[in-house]
């Protein structure tokens, strides 16, 4: 149990959308069970998968996630009848736009995992951290973030020149 | 300028021997508008709550992070705590660095950079809660029971006794479930139907109490203390009202050898029929599948026999709404039936004990069935192949339970005691036979129960073997048993007339099912998960859904009775009140940029989004725009994620505080 951590170069920063019903539940099973997991995952809490915006993935990305796990209850299981059907039709058309804007989709993971399945959390992040680990990190929207800071403010020596001499 | 307070708990050691605490508290003081932070040894302890509560006046807080364990485990608590102090309890968030960091990390320097990290997040959140006001609802006073078993009927008394209407819905023709199948009863040796047929009858003639046998439930829709339920009857084909339970209808039935699920399939019955003489209600049902008026349109001898005309052929279906305000699931158990093997289900089925293809290896079940006075042999305990008396017969406990590769790895907890029980009632009824039981341990905690095994083994001569049994055979009129005695590490070999399977206690089957319908969680396993393992044992995750008996896991009578007993208190507290306070994360529209294209309502499971109209002070429509119902609103936010022009927020979850915490990171 207590085996030797091994040490990586890289450690990825991962983040969960996840319900409240069945995978937050899962997740805290988890913790009961005294499994252990990467510490790379950090968790936000929603009511329901139905609730997560798109715009929530993406705004992780261009926060620097390197991953991106979104986990509701399993089909049919759903708390509020029917929030995770929305978000699986929802996400449905939404990788098909991350894959066109060119986001690689390994990156983010879509799963089920119910209040009763804590070892299923487990895998399900520990397979994505190695996964993205494996990836190196997610530089796409960083560039483009840099990319914004550049033309946006005035922190090199060139743009102060130029603002100067207006 | 929000001045937030930040309370670090050690959870005694749970939290603080691999999350640096101090370190935490430090950190987290530097961030912008933390006022205070601090650690403590037990938040959620009488000394830590007034701890919250001081600090809030005498530091003036505005917003509190609580950082302990699961928001699952102790918002409430610490919300409550807030209020107190005279702060909005939604102003008070929590983060959850124990079963979400120091429980499932061991790297203390990674665990507190986490907690840091999580900490951080909740701040941010909190910094963009809003004050949200308490929502109160009516609470309907009555109660739904679902399953007419030991556990359902125990329930729906309670309830009734103190005076709340009760509704009891039973799959089957009657009440009594599988505690009516039971021939006696450890550790006392009761007779079953002597202890539950008086309470069966209790219901039907309880004047608070309306039952429901041969229904199902349909749909449930609502929420706690509000619950509106479609129930389906199921046509009985015989006028309840009318029938007077006379039973010349089954008498003259020219079908008779029906096989009877309630006697295990041992004994046969009419296609009109009661499944027990003692059933409540006492009116027949028309098995439509084996009737000859359904199959052939000839017959009808019941209808012409019926004195007062009860008998009904053309009876369809009917759907009943009712309205309740909580509701006790106590669907109960089924045995694991060996010899399948469900596709898609990890469950494997054991070939090797010859279950359904050789006649004398019977399940316990079976078995409580020809040792019951009332059952198909008339408690003579008889070989279901030729009848004859078995004198050497062989039982074996754990088939299913307590095996991983089979796929079940729970403990069926009542079959040490009710393969005790049989070799006694064998013993009894069979004096010069032998009992012998094959068993991996003997797990006999309870009242009693430890004397009640012993007293099989030293009074009446039950020969019990530790080691599993290899592989069953039928030789001439014998079952061969192959097994093994680990004790003494030999092989044994018994030739059997009868063998008896203690097999894997179950959900009901299609438990998953209702539970989709009532919007509750289940195990791998399909049964029932409560709210908590240990101080919410009865209740489920979803508000004003309770839960009793075997549904939840297998239980002996008495827990299961026990559990009944908690759960109706529960239902009780509940519908003691009139108004109820309810979460207010609900749904709420800004009419200003609404445009009224209705994705929201498309979309609503709850039907909470109405169409409002918007005029002017000279009555003229401006436009028309979505409004939620507060009531209704269940709170999943699956609107705001469809709003294309974003003007419907979900309180507690509004983007402002997920984008905040998302840019904490």
């Amino acid at each position: 149990m207590h085996s030797e951590k091994q040490k990586h170069d890289f450690e990825p920063k991962i983040i969960a959308f996840v319900c409240t019903w069945c995978t937050y539940a899962g997740a805290d099973l988890a913790g009961t069970s005294r499994m252990q997991y990467p510490a790379n995952v950090r968790v936000l809490k929603f009511p329901c998968t139905g609730r997560i915006d798109p715009v929530f993935i993406l705004k992780a990305f261009q926060q620097g996630a390197d991953g991106v796990l979104v986990s509701g209850c399993h089909p049919g299981d759903c708390h509020y009848i029917a929030g995770n059907f929305h978000a699986r039709r929802r996400f449905a058309a939404f990788r098909k736009l991350l894959e066109f804007v060119g986001v690689d989709l390994e990156r983010l993971q879509f799963s089920w995992v119910s209040a009763a399945e804590g070892g299923k959390w487990v895998e399900v992040v520990s397979d994505l951290t190695e996964k993205v680990r494996n990836m190196g990190p997610m530089t796409e929207f960083k560039e483009l973030a840099l990319e914004e800071q550049w033309s946006g403010a005035i922190n090199t020596a060139e743009l102060k020149e130029a603002y100067n001499e207006i | 300028m929000s001045r937030i307070g930040v309370f670090i708990c050690h959870c005694g050691e749970n939290i603080s021997r691999t999350v640096d605490v101090e370190r935490v508290a430090a950190q987290v003081a530097k961030l912008p508008g933390v006022a205070f932070s601090t650690d403590y040894k037990y938040m959620c302890s009488d000394p830590g709550q007034n701890l919250l509560k001081k600090t809030i006046q005498e530091q003036k807080l505005s917003h509190i992070v609580v950082a302990a364990c699961s928001p699952r485990m102790h918002e409430k608590t610490f919300r409550k705590a807030v209020e107190a102090a005279g702060l909005n309890p939604f102003l008070c968030e929590m983060a959850n660095i124990r079963e979400h960091c120091s429980w499932v990390h061991e790297d203390k320097q990674e665990a507190t950079l986490k907690a840091i990290e999580i900490v951080g997040m909740m701040v941010e959140r909190v910094k963009k809660n809003r004050v949200l006001p308490t929502i109160t609802v009516p609470v309907t006073k009555r109660a739904l029971i679902i399953g007419g078993g030991i556990a359902g009927i125990q329930a729906a008394l309670d309830i009734a006794d103190c005076g709340h209407e009760v509704i009891l819905v039973e799959r089957e023709p009657s009440i009594g479930g599988h505690m009516a199948q039971l021939s006696e009863t450890f550790p006392t040796l009761d007779c079953s139907q002597c202890i539950m047929t008086p309470k069966m009858v209790d219901v039907i003639n309880h004047p608070k109490i309306k039952l429901y046998s041969y229904s199902e439930i349909e749909l449930v829709e609502g929420y706690i203390g509000n619950f509106q339920v479609t129930i389906r009857r199921k046509a009985r084909s015989v006028i309840e009202d009318k029938c007077t339970g006379c039973g010349v209808c089954m008498e003259k039935c020219p079908v008779k050898k029906i096989p009877n699920k309630f006697d295990c399939n041992l004994g046969m019955r009419p296609a009109i029929y009661v499944p027990f003489p003692q059933a409540v209600p006492n009116t027949p049902v028309i098995d439509r599948e084996n009737c000859i008026k359904f199959k052939t349109g000839k017959c009808g001898l019941c209808q012409k026999v019926c004195g007062p005309g009860a008998v009904d052929y053309e009876q369809e279906d009917t759907l009943i709404v009712e309205a309740v305000g909580a509701i006790v699931v106590a669907t109960g158990f089924d045995l694991y039936n060996i010899t399948e093997k469900p596709k898609g289900s990890p469950i494997k089925g054991y070939g090797e004990f010859g279950h359904g293809k050789i006649p004398d290896v019977i399940d316990g079940m079976t078995f409580e069935r020809l040792a019951s006075a009332s059952g198909p042999t008339g408690g003579k305990i008889l070989r279901p192949s030729d009848g004859k008396e078995p004198k050497q017969i062989v039982f074996i406990q754990c088939i299913g339970s307590r095996a991983r590769e089979k796929g079940i790895s729970y403990c069926s907890k009542v079959c040490c005691m009710y393969t005790a029980k049989h070799t006694m009632l064998y013993h009894h009824k069979v004096h010069d036979g032998q009992a012998y039981v094959f068993f991996m341990d003997a797990r006999t905690p309870g009242k009693s129960y430890d004397e009640f095994w012993r007293r099989s083994i030293e009074e009446e001569e039950a020969v019990y073997i530790r080691g599993m049994v290899s592989r069953l055979y039928q030789k001439g009129d014998k079952i061969v048993v192959m097994g093994s005695d680990i004790a003494v590490g030999v092989q044994v070999e018994i030739e059997a007339d009868m063998v008896v399977l203690a097999t894997a206690v179950q959900p009901q089957k299609g438990a998953e099912l209702l539970a989709q319908k009532l919007g509750i969680s289940y195990d791998k396993y399909n049964f029932y998960s409560e709210a908590h393992a240990k101080l919410r044992p009865v209740e489920c995750a979803t508000a004003g859904i309770y839960l009793a008996g075997a549904c939840q896991g297998p239980k002996d009578i008495p827990e299961t009775v026990s559990q009944a007993s908690a759960a109706a208190a529960k239902v009780m507290t509940l519908l003691s009140k009139d108004k109820l306070e309810r979460e207010p994360i609900v749904a709420r529209v800004k009419e200003s940029t609404c445009v009224g294209c209705f994705a929201c309502k498309k979309v609503c499971a709850y039907g909470a989004v109405e169409e409002k109209e918007i005029r002017d002070r000279q009555g003229n429509l401006i436009k028309v725009v979505a409004y939620v119902n507060p009531g209704v609103c269940g709170g999943c936010g699956t609107c705001q994620a469809t709003c294309p022009s974003k003007s419907v927020e979900l309180d507690g979850y509004t983007d402002e505080q997920i984008v905040a915490m998302i840019e904490a990171l």
